[in-house]
Protein backbone atom coordinates (compact mmCIF):
# COMPACT_ATOMS: atom_id res chain seq x y z
CA UNK A 1 0.00 0.00 0.00
CA UNK A 2 2.75 2.51 0.92
CA UNK A 3 4.27 2.20 -3.00
CA UNK A 4 0.91 3.26 -4.13
CA UNK A 5 1.76 5.85 -6.96
CA UNK A 6 0.21 9.20 -6.18
CA UNK A 7 0.86 9.43 -2.15
CA UNK A 8 -1.77 11.99 -0.87
CA UNK A 9 -1.34 12.92 2.34
CA UNK A 10 -4.86 13.59 4.21
CA UNK A 11 -3.31 13.77 7.63
CA UNK A 12 -0.06 15.80 8.31
CA UNK A 13 1.06 16.39 11.49
CA UNK A 14 3.91 19.12 11.65
CA UNK A 15 6.21 19.47 15.37
CA UNK A 16 3.14 19.11 17.44
CA UNK A 17 3.78 20.15 21.05
CA UNK A 18 1.11 19.69 23.54
CA UNK A 19 0.50 20.14 27.14
CA UNK A 20 -1.44 18.84 29.85
CA UNK A 21 -1.33 21.20 32.90
CA UNK A 22 2.63 22.17 32.83
CA UNK A 23 3.25 18.88 31.87
CA UNK A 24 5.02 18.32 28.05
CA UNK A 25 3.33 15.47 26.72
CA UNK A 26 4.01 15.41 22.93
CA UNK A 27 7.62 16.90 22.09
CA UNK A 28 7.28 17.57 18.53
CA UNK A 29 5.67 14.96 16.40
CA UNK A 30 5.49 14.97 12.94
CA UNK A 31 3.93 12.35 10.93
CA UNK A 32 2.08 11.92 7.42
CA UNK A 33 -1.05 9.88 6.70
CA UNK A 34 -1.92 8.81 2.85
CA UNK A 35 -4.55 8.11 1.39
CA UNK A 36 -5.83 4.27 1.62
CA UNK A 37 -3.43 3.19 4.39
CA UNK A 38 -4.16 2.62 7.63
CA UNK A 39 -1.47 3.32 10.45
CA UNK A 40 -0.74 2.00 13.47
CA UNK A 41 0.25 4.49 16.24
CA UNK A 42 2.10 2.10 18.86
CA UNK A 43 3.13 3.01 22.23
CA UNK A 44 3.02 1.63 25.90
CA UNK A 45 0.80 3.73 28.78
CA UNK A 46 1.65 7.16 28.75
CA UNK A 47 3.84 7.38 25.76
CA UNK A 48 1.46 9.96 24.49
CA UNK A 49 -0.24 7.87 21.71
CA UNK A 50 -3.98 8.67 23.34
CA UNK A 51 -2.97 12.24 23.78
CA UNK A 52 -1.65 12.15 19.75
CA UNK A 53 -4.96 11.23 18.84
CA UNK A 54 -7.56 12.96 20.65
CA UNK A 55 -5.74 15.98 19.44
CA UNK A 56 -6.21 14.61 15.89
CA UNK A 57 -9.96 14.60 16.37
CA UNK A 58 -9.76 17.92 17.13
CA UNK A 59 -10.84 17.64 20.77
CA UNK A 60 -7.84 19.75 22.28
CA UNK A 61 -5.50 22.28 21.20
CA UNK A 62 -2.58 21.88 20.77
CA UNK A 63 0.47 24.12 22.22
CA UNK A 64 1.89 24.79 18.98
CA UNK A 65 2.58 23.28 15.85
CA UNK A 66 -0.60 22.06 13.08
CA UNK A 67 -2.57 19.47 12.23
CA UNK A 68 -3.87 19.22 8.78
CA UNK A 69 -6.78 16.87 8.41
CA UNK A 70 -7.84 16.13 4.72
CA UNK A 71 -5.62 19.54 3.64
CA UNK A 72 -7.16 21.95 6.46
CA UNK A 73 -5.19 22.94 9.38
CA UNK A 74 -7.66 22.22 12.18
CA UNK A 75 -6.36 24.58 14.91
CA UNK A 76 -7.15 27.56 13.00
CA UNK A 77 -10.78 26.14 11.52
CA UNK A 78 -13.51 28.22 13.01
CA UNK A 79 -16.87 26.19 13.93
CA UNK A 80 -18.47 25.70 10.73
CA UNK A 81 -15.23 24.45 8.83
CA UNK A 82 -14.84 22.24 11.69
CA UNK A 83 -18.47 21.12 11.49
CA UNK A 84 -17.93 20.63 7.79
CA UNK A 85 -14.11 18.46 8.33
CA UNK A 86 -16.01 16.29 10.99
CA UNK A 87 -18.38 15.18 8.16
CA UNK A 88 -15.86 13.11 6.66
CA UNK A 89 -14.00 11.70 9.33
CA UNK A 90 -15.13 8.90 11.87
CA UNK A 91 -14.53 7.69 15.04
CA UNK A 92 -14.48 4.77 17.26
CA UNK A 93 -13.61 5.31 21.03
CA UNK A 94 -12.32 2.53 22.94
CA UNK A 95 -15.23 1.45 25.13
CA UNK A 96 -17.54 2.04 22.14
CA UNK A 97 -18.99 5.53 23.66
CA UNK A 98 -22.32 4.70 22.40
CA UNK A 99 -25.21 6.85 23.77
CA UNK A 100 -26.81 4.53 26.52
CA UNK A 101 -30.05 6.31 26.15
CA UNK A 102 -30.43 5.09 22.49
CA UNK A 103 -31.16 2.21 21.28
CA UNK A 104 -28.11 0.66 19.12
CA UNK A 105 -29.89 1.65 15.63
CA UNK A 106 -30.29 5.21 16.70
CA UNK A 107 -26.67 5.42 17.92
CA UNK A 108 -25.71 4.51 14.39
CA UNK A 109 -28.53 6.72 12.72
CA UNK A 110 -27.40 9.73 14.83
CA UNK A 111 -24.40 11.15 12.09
CA UNK A 112 -27.02 10.62 9.49
CA UNK A 113 -29.59 12.46 11.89
CA UNK A 114 -27.61 15.65 12.43
CA UNK A 115 -25.54 16.13 8.72
CA UNK A 116 -27.98 15.05 6.49
CA UNK A 117 -31.53 15.90 4.98
CA UNK A 118 -32.41 12.25 3.99
CA UNK A 119 -35.57 10.49 4.74
CA UNK A 120 -36.34 8.51 7.63
CA UNK A 121 -36.77 5.54 5.25
CA UNK A 122 -33.67 5.38 3.81
CA UNK A 123 -31.59 6.65 6.72
CA UNK A 124 -33.16 2.89 8.08
CA UNK A 125 -31.90 1.21 5.20
CA UNK A 126 -28.08 2.96 5.62
CA UNK A 127 -28.06 2.06 8.95
CA UNK A 128 -29.20 -1.65 8.36
CA UNK A 129 -26.66 -1.88 5.98
CA UNK A 130 -23.85 -0.75 8.37
CA UNK A 131 -25.13 -2.65 10.62
CA UNK A 132 -25.19 -5.36 7.89
CA UNK A 133 -21.63 -4.78 7.49
CA UNK A 134 -20.27 -5.54 11.25
CA UNK A 135 -21.93 -8.39 11.41
CA UNK A 136 -24.70 -7.10 13.89
CA UNK A 137 -27.93 -7.39 11.34
CA UNK A 138 -31.35 -7.63 13.59
CA UNK A 139 -30.00 -5.72 16.78
CA UNK A 140 -30.80 -2.03 15.72
CA UNK A 141 -33.43 -2.27 18.55
CA UNK A 142 -31.54 -3.55 21.45
CA UNK A 143 -29.90 -1.04 23.90
CA UNK A 144 -26.22 -0.68 24.22
CA UNK A 145 -26.03 -1.89 27.76
CA UNK A 146 -27.95 -5.35 26.56
CA UNK A 147 -24.74 -5.66 24.18
CA UNK A 148 -20.90 -8.07 25.03
CA UNK A 149 -18.17 -6.33 24.79
CA UNK A 150 -17.46 -6.91 20.96
CA UNK A 151 -20.41 -5.88 19.65
CA UNK A 152 -20.56 -2.87 21.30
CA UNK A 153 -17.18 -2.06 19.33
CA UNK A 154 -18.44 -3.36 16.37
CA UNK A 155 -21.81 -1.16 16.94
CA UNK A 156 -19.33 1.88 17.55
CA UNK A 157 -17.65 1.09 14.01
CA UNK A 158 -21.04 0.89 12.48
CA UNK A 159 -22.05 4.45 13.45
CA UNK A 160 -18.26 5.50 12.85
CA UNK A 161 -18.46 4.66 8.94
CA UNK A 162 -22.61 5.45 8.71
CA UNK A 163 -21.42 8.72 6.69
CA UNK A 164 -19.14 6.75 4.21
CA UNK A 165 -15.92 9.21 5.97
CA UNK A 166 -12.51 9.25 4.42
CA UNK A 167 -10.69 9.22 7.34
CA UNK A 168 -11.63 6.87 10.41
CA UNK A 169 -10.28 6.84 13.72
CA UNK A 170 -10.18 3.56 15.92
CA UNK A 171 -8.82 3.53 19.34
CA UNK A 172 -7.76 0.61 20.88
CA UNK A 173 -10.17 -1.87 18.74
CA UNK A 174 -8.70 -5.14 20.28
CA UNK A 175 -8.75 -3.84 24.21
CA UNK A 176 -11.02 -5.90 26.34
CA UNK A 177 -11.74 -8.72 23.74
CA UNK A 178 -10.97 -12.45 24.12
CA UNK A 179 -8.58 -13.14 21.25
CA UNK A 180 -11.38 -14.73 18.83
CA UNK A 181 -13.74 -11.57 18.98
CA UNK A 182 -10.40 -9.33 18.51
CA UNK A 183 -8.72 -11.31 15.41
CA UNK A 184 -12.72 -10.96 14.19
CA UNK A 185 -12.48 -7.07 14.51
CA UNK A 186 -9.02 -6.68 13.16
CA UNK A 187 -10.38 -8.80 9.88
CA UNK A 188 -13.42 -6.30 9.75
CA UNK A 189 -11.30 -3.45 9.64
CA UNK A 190 -9.28 -4.70 6.48
CA UNK A 191 -12.53 -5.56 5.35
CA UNK A 192 -13.85 -2.06 5.32
CA UNK A 193 -10.92 -0.48 4.06
CA UNK A 194 -11.05 -2.43 1.23
CA UNK A 195 -14.94 -2.13 0.82
CA UNK A 196 -15.06 2.05 1.78
CA UNK A 197 -11.65 2.91 0.48
CA UNK A 198 -10.82 4.75 3.56
CA UNK A 199 -7.74 6.05 5.50
CA UNK A 200 -7.35 4.90 8.93
CA UNK A 201 -5.61 5.77 11.91
CA UNK A 202 -5.27 2.55 14.83
CA UNK A 203 -4.04 3.68 18.18
CA UNK A 204 -3.34 0.02 19.44
CA UNK A 205 -0.79 -1.58 21.95
CA UNK A 206 -1.55 -5.13 20.89
CA UNK A 207 1.21 -6.40 18.61
CA UNK A 208 -0.63 -9.08 17.05
CA UNK A 209 -3.55 -6.79 15.81
CA UNK A 210 -0.59 -4.08 14.70
CA UNK A 211 1.30 -6.57 12.72
CA UNK A 212 -1.84 -8.30 11.35
CA UNK A 213 -3.55 -4.65 10.03
CA UNK A 214 -0.88 -1.73 9.32
CA UNK A 215 0.45 -1.13 6.27
CA UNK A 216 2.82 1.50 8.66
CA UNK A 217 3.52 1.54 12.23
CA UNK A 218 4.40 4.43 14.15
CA UNK A 219 5.94 3.80 17.32
CA UNK A 220 5.54 6.53 19.75
CA UNK A 221 7.74 7.02 23.20
CA UNK A 222 7.63 9.53 26.05
CA UNK A 223 6.33 12.22 23.53
CA UNK A 224 8.25 11.22 21.06
CA UNK A 225 8.27 9.13 17.42
CA UNK A 226 10.58 6.48 17.41
CA UNK A 227 10.21 5.96 13.59
CA UNK A 228 7.25 5.66 11.02
CA UNK A 229 7.86 2.51 8.90
CA UNK A 230 6.45 -0.38 7.35
CA UNK A 231 5.54 -3.67 9.38
CA UNK A 232 8.82 -5.21 8.25
CA UNK A 233 11.37 -2.57 9.38
CA UNK A 234 9.57 -1.89 12.31
CA UNK A 235 10.46 -5.57 13.33
CA UNK A 236 13.61 -5.29 11.77
CA UNK A 237 14.27 -2.03 14.05
CA UNK A 238 17.59 -1.90 16.26
CA UNK A 239 16.08 0.34 18.38
CA UNK A 240 16.53 -0.72 22.22
CA UNK A 241 13.44 1.31 22.99
CA UNK A 242 10.98 -0.56 19.84
CA UNK A 243 12.74 -3.85 20.47
CA UNK A 244 11.53 -3.92 24.00
CA UNK A 245 7.68 -3.11 22.85
CA UNK A 246 7.73 -5.71 20.67
CA UNK A 247 9.34 -8.28 22.77
CA UNK A 248 7.42 -7.22 25.54
CA UNK A 249 10.89 -6.35 27.80
CA UNK A 250 10.60 -4.51 30.62
CA UNK A 251 12.28 -1.00 30.21
CA UNK A 252 15.69 -0.71 32.24
CA UNK A 253 16.25 2.55 32.42
CA UNK A 254 19.52 3.71 33.81
CA UNK A 255 18.98 4.61 37.14
CA UNK A 256 20.37 7.78 38.75
CA UNK A 257 20.95 7.67 42.73
CA UNK A 258 21.11 10.73 43.35
CA UNK A 259 17.67 12.02 41.30
CA UNK A 260 16.21 8.55 42.59
CA UNK A 261 16.71 9.52 46.29
CA UNK A 262 15.37 13.11 45.68
CA UNK A 263 12.62 11.77 44.64
CA UNK A 264 12.02 9.25 47.45
CA UNK A 265 12.90 12.02 50.18
CA UNK A 266 10.94 14.77 48.68
CA UNK A 267 13.72 17.54 48.20
CA UNK A 268 14.16 19.57 45.47
CA UNK B 1 17.03 22.95 50.22
CA UNK B 2 14.13 23.34 52.15
CA UNK B 3 14.22 21.98 55.62
CA UNK B 4 11.74 20.30 57.37
CA UNK B 5 12.34 22.60 60.56
CA UNK B 6 12.00 25.81 58.68
CA UNK B 7 7.86 25.35 58.69
CA UNK B 8 7.31 28.62 60.59
CA UNK B 9 4.05 30.11 61.99
CA UNK B 10 4.56 33.06 58.98
CA UNK B 11 5.26 30.23 56.41
CA UNK B 12 2.15 28.35 57.63
CA UNK B 13 -0.07 31.94 57.52
CA UNK B 14 0.74 32.08 53.81
CA UNK B 15 -0.21 28.68 52.93
CA UNK B 16 -2.94 29.32 54.30
CA UNK B 17 -3.93 32.18 52.90
CA UNK B 18 -2.69 30.76 49.51
CA UNK B 19 -5.16 28.10 50.18
CA UNK B 20 -7.66 30.96 50.57
CA UNK B 21 -6.98 32.47 47.39
CA UNK B 22 -7.07 29.46 45.36
CA UNK B 23 -10.65 28.77 46.70
CA UNK B 24 -11.74 31.73 45.52
CA UNK B 25 -10.01 32.12 42.06
CA UNK B 26 -12.06 28.57 41.65
CA UNK B 27 -15.36 29.67 42.75
CA UNK B 28 -14.87 32.62 40.32
CA UNK B 29 -14.14 30.38 37.60
CA UNK B 30 -16.71 27.96 38.31
CA UNK B 31 -19.36 31.17 38.46
CA UNK B 32 -17.49 32.05 34.93
CA UNK B 33 -18.21 28.81 33.70
CA UNK B 34 -21.93 28.65 34.06
CA UNK B 35 -22.46 32.24 32.51
CA UNK B 36 -20.61 30.84 30.08
CA UNK B 37 -22.98 27.69 29.76
CA UNK B 38 -26.16 30.28 29.82
CA UNK B 39 -24.68 32.08 27.08
CA UNK B 40 -23.92 29.67 24.93
CA UNK B 41 -27.19 27.93 25.61
CA UNK B 42 -29.07 30.88 24.44
CA UNK B 43 -27.15 31.41 21.59
CA UNK B 44 -27.99 27.89 20.13
CA UNK B 45 -31.42 28.49 20.93
CA UNK B 46 -31.41 32.12 18.88
CA UNK B 47 -29.28 30.98 16.21
CA UNK B 48 -29.34 27.33 15.55
CA UNK B 49 -31.38 27.23 13.06
CA UNK B 50 -29.46 30.09 11.41
CA UNK B 51 -26.66 27.66 11.74
CA UNK B 52 -28.27 24.92 10.92
CA UNK B 53 -28.13 22.75 13.76
CA UNK B 54 -31.33 23.36 15.39
CA UNK B 55 -32.32 23.06 19.12
CA UNK B 56 -34.61 20.33 18.75
CA UNK B 57 -38.22 20.09 19.97
CA UNK B 58 -38.53 17.24 20.52
CA UNK B 59 -35.88 16.81 23.22
CA UNK B 60 -37.29 20.26 25.08
CA UNK B 61 -40.04 17.95 24.94
CA UNK B 62 -38.78 14.92 26.76
CA UNK B 63 -36.76 16.56 28.91
CA UNK B 64 -40.23 18.66 30.09
CA UNK B 65 -41.20 15.09 30.49
CA UNK B 66 -38.60 13.98 33.08
CA UNK B 67 -38.26 17.42 34.73
CA UNK B 68 -42.18 18.67 34.43
CA UNK B 69 -44.80 15.96 34.10
CA UNK B 70 -43.02 13.41 36.25
CA UNK B 71 -42.99 14.97 38.89
CA UNK B 72 -46.43 16.24 39.18
CA UNK B 73 -47.59 13.40 41.43
CA UNK B 74 -45.01 14.02 44.12
CA UNK B 75 -45.01 18.17 43.99
CA UNK B 76 -49.45 17.83 44.27
CA UNK B 77 -48.28 15.61 47.41
CA UNK B 78 -46.01 17.54 49.08
CA UNK B 79 -48.12 21.40 48.08
CA UNK B 80 -50.93 19.59 49.45
CA UNK B 81 -49.07 18.62 53.34
CA UNK B 82 -47.98 22.11 52.97
CA UNK B 83 -51.53 23.53 52.37
CA UNK B 84 -52.54 21.27 55.39
CA UNK B 85 -49.53 22.70 57.57
CA UNK B 86 -50.07 25.60 57.04
CA UNK B 87 -53.36 25.78 57.93
CA UNK B 88 -53.20 23.86 60.90
CA UNK B 89 -50.49 26.49 62.22
CA UNK B 90 -52.52 29.69 61.61
CA UNK B 91 -55.90 28.58 63.05
CA UNK B 92 -53.81 27.84 66.23
CA UNK B 93 -52.03 30.95 66.14
CA UNK B 94 -54.85 33.32 65.12
CA UNK B 95 -57.09 31.08 67.83
CA UNK B 96 -55.02 33.30 70.63
CA UNK B 97 -56.57 36.60 68.77
CA UNK B 98 -59.79 35.13 67.93
CA UNK B 99 -59.13 35.70 64.16
CA UNK B 100 -59.08 32.40 63.52
CA UNK B 101 -61.06 33.15 60.11
CA UNK B 102 -58.18 35.69 58.99
CA UNK B 103 -55.97 31.79 58.17
CA UNK B 104 -57.28 32.06 54.52
CA UNK B 105 -55.31 35.21 54.13
CA UNK B 106 -52.28 33.45 55.68
CA UNK B 107 -52.67 30.69 53.37
CA UNK B 108 -52.83 32.28 49.85
CA UNK B 109 -50.37 34.56 50.80
CA UNK B 110 -47.41 32.03 52.13
CA UNK B 111 -48.34 29.81 49.59
CA UNK B 112 -48.19 31.65 46.64
CA UNK B 113 -45.42 33.99 47.33
CA UNK B 114 -43.33 31.46 49.65
CA UNK B 115 -43.76 28.13 49.76
CA UNK B 116 -44.96 26.62 46.53
CA UNK B 117 -41.82 27.69 44.43
CA UNK B 118 -39.62 26.89 47.62
CA UNK B 119 -41.06 23.21 47.89
CA UNK B 120 -41.34 22.81 44.46
CA UNK B 121 -37.71 23.72 43.44
CA UNK B 122 -36.51 21.67 46.16
CA UNK B 123 -37.86 18.88 44.88
CA UNK B 124 -36.51 19.30 41.03
CA UNK B 125 -33.19 20.25 42.61
CA UNK B 126 -32.99 17.07 44.48
CA UNK B 127 -34.96 14.79 41.86
CA UNK B 128 -33.77 16.30 38.70
CA UNK B 129 -30.49 18.38 39.20
CA UNK B 130 -29.02 15.73 40.67
CA UNK B 131 -30.15 13.19 37.83
CA UNK B 132 -28.58 15.76 35.28
CA UNK B 133 -25.21 16.30 37.21
CA UNK B 134 -24.97 12.17 36.87
CA UNK B 135 -26.07 11.99 33.28
CA UNK B 136 -23.78 14.86 32.16
CA UNK B 137 -20.54 13.18 34.40
CA UNK B 138 -21.60 9.74 33.41
CA UNK B 139 -21.66 10.57 29.41
CA UNK B 140 -18.10 12.24 29.81
CA UNK B 141 -16.51 9.39 31.58
CA UNK B 142 -18.05 6.45 29.09
CA UNK B 143 -16.74 9.28 26.68
CA UNK B 144 -20.10 9.93 25.17
CA UNK B 145 -19.58 13.60 24.90
CA UNK B 146 -16.37 13.31 23.16
CA UNK B 147 -18.54 10.68 20.57
CA UNK B 148 -21.11 13.57 19.92
CA UNK B 149 -17.93 16.40 19.42
CA UNK B 150 -16.53 14.21 16.99
CA UNK B 151 -19.86 13.53 15.02
CA UNK B 152 -20.13 17.35 14.87
CA UNK B 153 -22.94 17.92 17.85
CA UNK B 154 -22.42 20.85 20.16
CA UNK B 155 -22.84 19.45 23.33
CA UNK B 156 -24.33 22.68 24.55
CA UNK B 157 -26.67 22.92 21.65
CA UNK B 158 -27.72 18.72 21.65
CA UNK B 159 -28.09 18.24 25.73
CA UNK B 160 -27.23 22.01 27.62
CA UNK B 161 -30.03 23.87 25.78
CA UNK B 162 -32.70 21.55 25.83
CA UNK B 163 -32.45 20.82 29.69
CA UNK B 164 -31.89 24.68 30.85
CA UNK B 165 -35.54 25.13 27.92
CA UNK B 166 -37.06 22.34 29.68
CA UNK B 167 -36.37 23.97 33.16
CA UNK B 168 -37.41 27.12 32.38
CA UNK B 169 -41.06 25.86 31.13
CA UNK B 170 -41.20 23.34 33.85
CA UNK B 171 -40.37 24.92 36.92
CA UNK B 172 -43.08 28.14 36.42
CA UNK B 173 -46.11 25.41 35.61
CA UNK B 174 -44.90 23.23 38.60
CA UNK B 175 -45.30 26.14 40.92
CA UNK B 176 -48.77 27.20 39.65
CA UNK B 177 -49.50 23.77 40.19
CA UNK B 178 -48.45 23.97 43.47
CA UNK B 179 -50.30 27.31 44.19
CA UNK B 180 -53.81 25.90 43.43
CA UNK B 181 -52.70 22.00 45.55
CA UNK B 182 -51.82 24.44 47.98
CA UNK B 183 -54.42 26.32 48.38
CA UNK B 184 -57.22 23.39 48.03
CA UNK B 185 -54.94 21.61 50.87
CA UNK B 186 -55.33 24.78 53.31
CA UNK B 187 -59.08 24.74 52.13
CA UNK B 188 -59.68 21.17 52.82
CA UNK B 189 -58.10 21.28 56.29
CA UNK B 190 -60.19 24.97 57.21
CA UNK B 191 -63.65 23.10 56.15
CA UNK B 192 -62.85 20.21 58.69
CA UNK B 193 -61.89 22.23 61.68
CA UNK B 194 -63.49 26.04 60.67
CA UNK B 195 -66.46 24.35 58.76
CA UNK B 196 -65.78 26.86 56.47
CA UNK B 197 -67.02 25.85 52.92
CA UNK B 198 -64.65 25.74 50.08
CA UNK B 199 -66.36 27.74 47.93
CA UNK B 200 -66.19 30.72 50.73
CA UNK B 201 -62.55 30.07 51.31
CA UNK B 202 -61.85 30.35 47.51
CA UNK B 203 -63.73 33.54 47.03
CA UNK B 204 -62.19 34.90 49.90
CA UNK B 205 -58.61 33.77 48.49
CA UNK B 206 -59.11 35.23 45.26
CA UNK B 207 -60.46 38.44 46.68
CA UNK B 208 -56.78 38.60 48.63
CA UNK B 209 -54.47 37.39 46.06
CA UNK B 210 -53.42 39.88 43.33
CA UNK B 211 -51.82 39.85 40.29
CA UNK B 212 -48.56 40.57 42.22
CA UNK B 213 -48.50 37.52 44.63
CA UNK B 214 -48.56 35.01 42.08
CA UNK B 215 -45.76 36.86 40.01
CA UNK B 216 -43.77 36.94 42.46
CA UNK B 217 -43.79 33.27 43.24
CA UNK B 218 -43.38 32.62 39.30
CA UNK B 219 -40.26 35.52 39.14
CA UNK B 220 -38.50 33.26 41.40
CA UNK B 221 -39.31 29.90 40.33
CA UNK B 222 -37.06 31.06 37.08
CA UNK B 223 -34.03 32.24 39.11
CA UNK B 224 -34.18 29.08 40.44
CA UNK B 225 -34.72 27.22 37.30
CA UNK B 226 -31.42 28.50 35.98
CA UNK B 227 -29.63 28.02 39.21
CA UNK B 228 -31.11 24.51 39.54
CA UNK B 229 -29.96 23.99 35.95
CA UNK B 230 -26.99 25.79 35.74
CA UNK B 231 -25.26 23.58 39.00
CA UNK B 232 -25.87 20.33 37.35
CA UNK B 233 -24.98 20.75 34.29
CA UNK B 234 -21.82 22.71 35.54
CA UNK B 235 -21.20 19.75 38.47
CA UNK B 236 -21.26 17.08 35.29
CA UNK B 237 -19.15 18.62 32.79
CA UNK B 238 -16.35 19.09 35.88
CA UNK B 239 -16.67 15.21 36.83
CA UNK B 240 -13.57 13.38 37.08
CA UNK B 241 -12.62 10.16 39.05
CA UNK B 242 -14.92 7.67 37.51
CA UNK B 243 -17.81 6.18 39.38
CA UNK B 244 -16.34 7.80 42.58
CA UNK B 245 -16.61 11.31 41.15
CA UNK B 246 -20.00 11.18 39.49
CA UNK B 247 -21.36 10.42 42.65
CA UNK B 248 -19.57 13.63 44.26
CA UNK B 249 -20.96 16.00 41.57
CA UNK B 250 -24.21 14.39 42.28
CA UNK B 251 -24.22 15.33 46.05
CA UNK B 252 -22.51 18.47 45.50
CA UNK B 253 -25.07 19.69 43.04
CA UNK B 254 -27.98 18.80 45.15
CA UNK B 255 -25.84 20.76 48.14
CA UNK B 256 -25.16 23.54 46.17
CA UNK B 257 -28.74 24.38 44.33
CA UNK B 258 -30.67 23.79 47.66
CA UNK B 259 -28.34 26.37 49.76
CA UNK B 260 -28.36 29.02 46.27
CA UNK B 261 -32.27 28.68 46.01
CA UNK B 262 -32.62 29.40 49.85
CA UNK B 263 -30.52 32.14 49.91
CA UNK B 264 -31.82 33.66 46.26
CA UNK B 265 -35.23 32.97 48.06
CA UNK B 266 -34.04 35.43 50.72
CA UNK B 267 -32.73 38.07 48.65
CA UNK B 268 -35.49 37.91 46.40
CA UNK B 269 -38.55 38.07 49.08
CA UNK B 270 -36.13 41.19 50.70
CA UNK B 271 -36.31 42.80 47.45
CA UNK B 272 -39.84 42.26 45.94
CA UNK B 273 -41.79 43.46 49.53
CA UNK B 274 -39.66 46.40 49.67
Amino acid sequence: MTDNAEKIPVVEVENLVTHYGDRMILKGVSLKIYQGEIIVIMGGSGSGKSTLLRHLLGLHKPTSGCIRLLGKDITKLNNQEMYEIRRHMGVAFQGGALFGSMTVGENVMLPLREHTDLDEQTMQIMTRLKLEVVNLAGFENLMPSELSGGMIKRAALARAVVMDPKLLFFDEPSAGLDPVAAVELDELILKLRSALKMSMVVVTHELDSAFKIADRITVLDQGDILMTDTVENVRNSDNQRIQSLLNRMPRDDAVDTDEYLRRLTGYN
Amino acid sequence: MAEPSNITPTSQLRKRIEQLGLVVVRGIEEIGYMFRLLYEALEWVVLGRQRQQPVRVSSVFSETMQIGIQAVPIIAILCFSIGVMLAIQGIETLKTFGAEAQVVLGIALSVTREFSPLIVSILVAGRSGSAIAARIGTMLESQEIDALRVIGINPVRYLVAPIMLAMLISLPCLVILGDVVGLLGGAVYTKIDLNLPLSVYFDRTFEILVVDDVMQGLIKSVVFALIISLVGLANGFQVQGGAEGVGRATTRSVVMSISLIVIADMVFTYFLNR
